[in-house]
């Protein structure tokens, strides 16, 4: 029996749609380079588009507009529900609206840099010049963006960035960009344009002749599963944060999407590459079924602690400056409390690791805002941070204005996810990714805000050209309902539920996820090291088997049946942990989320190694527990050298 | 959509009503006289213009045609509303917006029968102890007399059921035909308040001085 | 803590469905009212149950899937909160809590407290956006746009289509939802050129899911987990009117 962890290394993966040439005019060039479909030929064109977030929303309503025929999935009752609804923060655009010497230059530099240097330039680039256009196009949709008393767009700074250059929605940006985008997908609903399938969950991928050509959905309420054909499909599945059980993501927020497509050929990029955003409110028992996310705005007032004394349980207020420890002000003086998402976990982890964390378990650092409130008075603190207060206290039922906030880091976002090209097309023709779903545009971490700034991007101007070119040049024969691929992934979806069903053990799915997303956090979180990754890499194969054998899904698949939904997704799961733990493994170094615990400077921080890892690593399936194949896509670095980041 | 533009039309038609009902009721105030030959004096108002009677019989249509837009509006938005909840709630519920909101469509039947009884009283005479045409005063005088305490009773309950739903109804109208925004949301509640209160003190003011013979 | 819950069971939409008791010994005041609904699920499930379906996804309050009525109220019992952040430090030990679903002929029951509230999509889609295509917007500052304005949009777009509006509603009405929407696209200076056909399309596709008339009873600003002002209402009201008015007048 081969173990896991082996794997082989295969061809190089290659990007063979960018343009070479001046970064400034690659987009203008692919875009003039791109085939155009003929705009009757358009109303004949059928594309399948999985998730209805910013992503996924956006380019089902583009496609429409362009007078395409588009069918829209997602497993939520509305569109509207997607989880791009509750990123928080703001978008970012390089407009240089503030005069501050921000550009698209300086954009792409930051996003390469605070990538630390394992995202492709050119998407970059791409990415950044488009910020413009998503702000524009997001206006005139009636976005209520903030204002200033002149009514011109207001910005801030936000996570660490030395320009201002978000703009925001108070703390519902990601909420407000979505219903626009929904707003414009319901018009084209109307407009005859998009056919909409809410609750309806994607369970595998058609290709047929190597192109995809179709899914197999299961309608939610009627338990029905059938498939769907079209002439190209496009995935807006989001991230895959959930395989860590506890995260900021909703709690229907599943790979399962992603994750048939790549058992069916398309290679899966960086997966351990995942973001853990330091500011959660921490766990407080067993029964904690999700991490709820507090702006990272707190950090521009409040100050991070915890006692200098390990076991140190006394009320905070009573525990004397002399005492406390402002850990991050102390190891990061020229950033203190503003440090990257990335670092700022990481100490906190390590502190929490020493003993002297606070809270249920010592899972949790102090988030002070006594000094300030001293300072500015209670007001100004109530008009800066007012509803994050009133969350806070909402959930854990203590005052911050009286006693410190609690954070410790969660699992928020996942940089990693199928491979695509410039085109955002998979290693499948006719399959393209957008959104967090795909790998492209964040490489080792991704910058505050800059997330719904690449699914509008994704959505609203990349695919919907570059679709476009796939399109006109391949071959659009309908497929026959009855060919044999179409069948055999029907099949193999009733098989899957047939057997979820018929297993009848003794353990609810729960009780295996969040076993599953505890070994994930403990060994393949915030810090991973060899042996940690190999034990995991041991118990998560015994573990899937297990959940073969003895899960217990109630109810009948001709239903409404909410744990046989949970149960497809953690299967899912189960796969990609392996392969997040063994990517982890096998970089061997540290860049941005991605912490190895062998690969650190002197003074404790990540140590990237551009030698041997300066590239995307992109896996090639090659069954359930067996040794996957790795495809190495270089990265190489015309515009920003690399360099160590530092925030000391 | 329509039927509400109605109820709030009727409504206030009515109200314009109720108010000048209101101030000819306070001529009491100024002695028997004084009201008598009000009520005459609206028998007779625009003559030879109009016929003996005519404004009054052209407020009653009025009126008639208003009651019956507003009862119908009324039970057709009812009947709506019993079609949008189909199944209702094991548990009810708790009343968190007003209760004068809440009681708008008993409240409504309860002034409808009470307008039925005031007109046989005093219009028509034919339940009224007295019962003279024309002889306002007395009659008004003899319905609440002490030993009628009941009657008055009856008038103080109905009174302040019109009340209510003047201070929902008002407020509402105006919500309805869009006057009211962030800003004066609050204030327009409290002068729908303080309308109401003012018509049921001066509706209340004549059979209390009644029964206690001040007039 | 020990809670004792009586929870609406109903297999489909065909199933007549009736209430049935649980209780949960083992719930803490920590626990949200969806965690409360996970372990009796958990319990349920091991003892060959049929967990209790019901509608969740973010868990932080801004997806608006979460939808039953808690006591009576929708969401229950705390001001701008919904079920989702609802914590059980709320009720008492031993507390008997009726949880139902959300009631409207507009928002038929699918099972248990899962509800299809679809007609909200079809709203939207009848009227409620700008029509700004891809690729047609002039840059962001062409057009200044008031703070006050700007804040006022805000305020009504902060719904999140729960449909709570509608389950406090005496009347099942959609008031509150399409006087949101008509508010944030209407302050907007883009949306002004819609303004009119907005609302007409909208009302018309409100009336005809089912929904009930409003009566301005206010209970839907109540029960609004993100507190959407009543004002709104008159927005609608006030919108439509002149809506009519222009449609006359160009007939």
């Amino acid at each position: 029996m081969t173990t896991y962890s082996d794997f082989t290394i295969g061809e190089p993966v290659a990007d063979r749609a960018a343009p070479d040439g001046p970064i400034e005019t690659r987009w203008e060039r692919r875009r003039f380079g791109v085939k155009l479909v003929n705009p009757a030929n358009k109303r004949k064109m059928h594309v399948i588009v999985v998730g209805t977030g910013l992503a996924g929303g956006s380019a089902s309503a583009t496609l429409a507009e362009l007078g395409y025929r588009v069918s829209s999935f997602c497993y939520q009752d509305s569109p509207r529900r997607a989880h791009s609804i509750a990123a928080q923060g703001g978008i970012n655009a390089a407009k240089n609206y503030r005069n501050d010497g921000d550009s698209v230059h300086r954009l792409f530099y930051d996003t390469v840099k605070g990538g630390d240097f394992r995202a492709r330039e050119s998407n970059v680039h791409r990415l950044a010049e488009i910020s413009r256009q998503i702000i524009d196009q997001c206006v005139a949709q009636g976005v209520p963006f903030a204002r200033e008393y002149g009514g011109l767009l207001d910005n801030r700074s936000f996570g660490g960035a030395q320009v201002s250059r978000t703009f925001y929605a108070r703390g519902q940006t990601g909420q407000q960009l979505l219903l626009g985008a929904y707003q414009a997908l319901e018009r084209q609903v109307d407009a005859g344009g998009v056919t909409m399938y809410p609750r309806h969950e994607m369970l595998e991928l058609i290709v047929v002749d190597g192109h995809a050509r179709g899914i197999v959905a299961r309608d939610l309420i009627t338990g029905e599963t059938r498939s769907h054909l079209a002439d190209a499909v496009v995935l807006a599945s989001g991230g895959y944060g959930n395989v860590f059980f506890l995260s900021t993501n909703a709690k229907g927020c599943n790979v399962t999407a992603s994750w048939r497509a790549h058992r069916k050929g398309a290679l899966f990029a960086n997966p351990c590459f995942t973001q853990i955003h330091p500011t959660c409110i921490p766990v407080s028992g067993d029964h904690q079924s999700k991490l709820t996310l507090m702006s990272e705005s707190l950090r521009n007032d409040g100050r991070v602690w915890v006692p200098l004394e390990k076991g140190d349980d006394r009320d905070p207020n009573l525990i004397p400056e002399a005492e406390r420890d402002y850990f991050l002000e102390r190891q990061y003086p020229a950033f203190g409390n503003l440090v990257p998402r990335d670092i700022a976990s990481r100490a906190a982890k390590n502190v929490c690791d020493e003993g002297r964390g606070v809270g249920p378990g010592g899972l949790g650092v102090f988030l002070d805002f006594a000094e300030v409130i001293r300072r500015l008075g209670r007001p100004a603190v109530e008009a800066r941070y007012g509803n994050l207060f009133q969350m806070y206290q909402r959930i854990t039922g203590e005052d911050p204005y009286q006693v410190p906030m609690r954070i410790y880091p969660a699992v928020h976002y996942t940089m990693g996810g199928l491979w695509v090209d410039y085109d955002l097309q998979s290693t499948i023709p006719g399959l393209f990714v957008v959104g967090e779903a795909n790998f492209s545009d964040h490489g080792a971490n991704r910058l505050g805000a800059s997330a719904l700034m690449q699914g509008l991007a994704d959505g609203y101007f990349v695919l919907p050209s570059t679709i476009g070119d796939y399109l006109a040049t391949s071959d659009h024969d309908p497929v026959d309902p009855d060919h044999p691929a179409v069948k055999a992934a029907e099949e193999e979806v009733a098989q899957r539920i047939d057997t979820l069903l018929s297993i009848n053990g003794t353990r609810t799915v729960d009780s295996f996820h969040r076993e599953l997303g505890h070994l994930m956090w403990e060994h393949c979180g915030m810090e991973r090291t060899e042996a940690g990754l190999r034990k995991a890499l041991d118990r998560i194969p015994e573990l899937r088997k297990e959940f073969w054998e003895n899960v217990l899904v109630p109810g009948t698949g001709v239903e409404l049946n909410q744990s046989l939904e949970r149960a497809g997704r953690v299967g899912d799961f189960f796969e990609l942990a392996e392969l997040m733990c063994l990517d982890a493994l096998h970089r061997n170094e540290s860049c941005g989320g991605h912490f190895r615990a062998e690969s650190q400077t002197p003074d404790g921080e990540a140590a990237r190694d551009d030698e041997h890892f300066s590239y995307a690593a992109a896996w090639e399936f090659t069954g359930r527990g067996e040794a996957p194949v790795l495809h190495k896509e270089d990265l190489t670095f015309e515009y920003v050298a690399p360099t160590q980041r530092s925030y000391k | 959509m329509v039927l509400k533009y109605v109820m709030a039309a009727s409504g206030a038609a009515m109200l314009l009503y109720l108010v000048l009902h209101m101030i000819g009721n306070l001529k009491i105030f100024f002695g028997a006289d004084a009201l008598d030959s009000y009520s005459a004096w609206l028998r007779t108002l625009l003559e030879p213009a109009v016929p003996y009677a005519g404004v009054l019989w052209a407020i009653r249509v009025i009126l008639t045609v208003a009651l019956v837009a507003h009862v119908v509006s009324a039970i057709v938005l009812a009947r709506r509303a019993r079609a949008a909840r189909p199944v209702r709630y094991v548990h009810r519920q708790p009343v968190q917006g007003s209760y004068a909101a809440r009681t708008m469509r008993w409240g409504g039947v309860i002034i409808l029968l009470f307008a039925i009884y005031h007109v046989l009283d005093l219009t028509t005479g034919t339940l009224n102890p007295n019962g003279v045409h024309g002889a306002v005063h007395a009659n008004v005088v003899a319905d609440f007399d002490p030993s009628r305490w009941y009657l008055t009773l009856f008038y103080t309950l109905a009174v302040l059921t019109v009340g209510f739903h003047v201070r929902h109804g008002l407020w509402s109208g105006l919500q309805t035909f869009g006057r009211s925004n962030a800003l004066t949301q609050r204030a327009l509640k409290t002068f729908a308040f303080v309308f109401a209160a003012v018509l049921v003190v001066g509706f209340l003011s004549v059979p209390f001085a009644a029964t206690f013979g001040l007039v | 803590m020990r809670l004792h819950l009586k929870v609406w069971r109903q297999h489909d939409a065909d199933d007549r469905g009736s209430m049935k008791r649980y209780d949960v010994d083992d719930a803490s005041p920590d626990m949200s009212f969806l965690e409360l609904l996970d372990v009796l699920n958990e319990k349920l499930t091991v003892d060959g149950e049929e967990p209790v379906a019901f509608d969740h996804d973010c868990r932080e309050g801004i997806c608006g899937a979460c939808s039953m009525v808690i006591d009576g109220q929708p969401h229950g019992p705390e001001k701008a909160t919904t079920t989702c952040q609802l914590h059980l430090r709320h009720f008492k030990d031993g507390d008997t809590i009726t949880v139902e679903p959300f009631r409207a002929g507009a928002f038929p029951v699918v099972k248990d407290l899962v509800v299809d509230r679809g007609a909200f999509d079809r709203i939207i889609a009848a009227g409620g956006y700008i029509s700004a295509p891809t690729g047609s917007a002039p840059d962001a500052h062409a057009v200044p746009v008031p703070k006050d304005q700007a804040d006022r949009a805000f305020t009504a777009a902060a719904c999140i289509g729960c449909g709570a509006c509608v389950a406090a509603c005496p009347n099942g009405s959609g008031s509150l939802f399409l006087g949101a929407k008509i508010t944030h696209l209407g302050e907007m200076p883009q949306g002004r050129p819609e303004r009119n056909s907005r609302v007409l399309a909208m009302v018309e596709e409100h009336d005809a899911s089912g929904f009930g008339g409003c009566t301005n009873t206010g209970e839907c600003a109540v029960a609004c987990p993100k507190e959407i002002p009543l004002d709104v209402i008159s927005q609608l009201n006030r919108d439509y009117l002149a809506a009519r008015k222009a449609r006359r007048r160009s007939a």
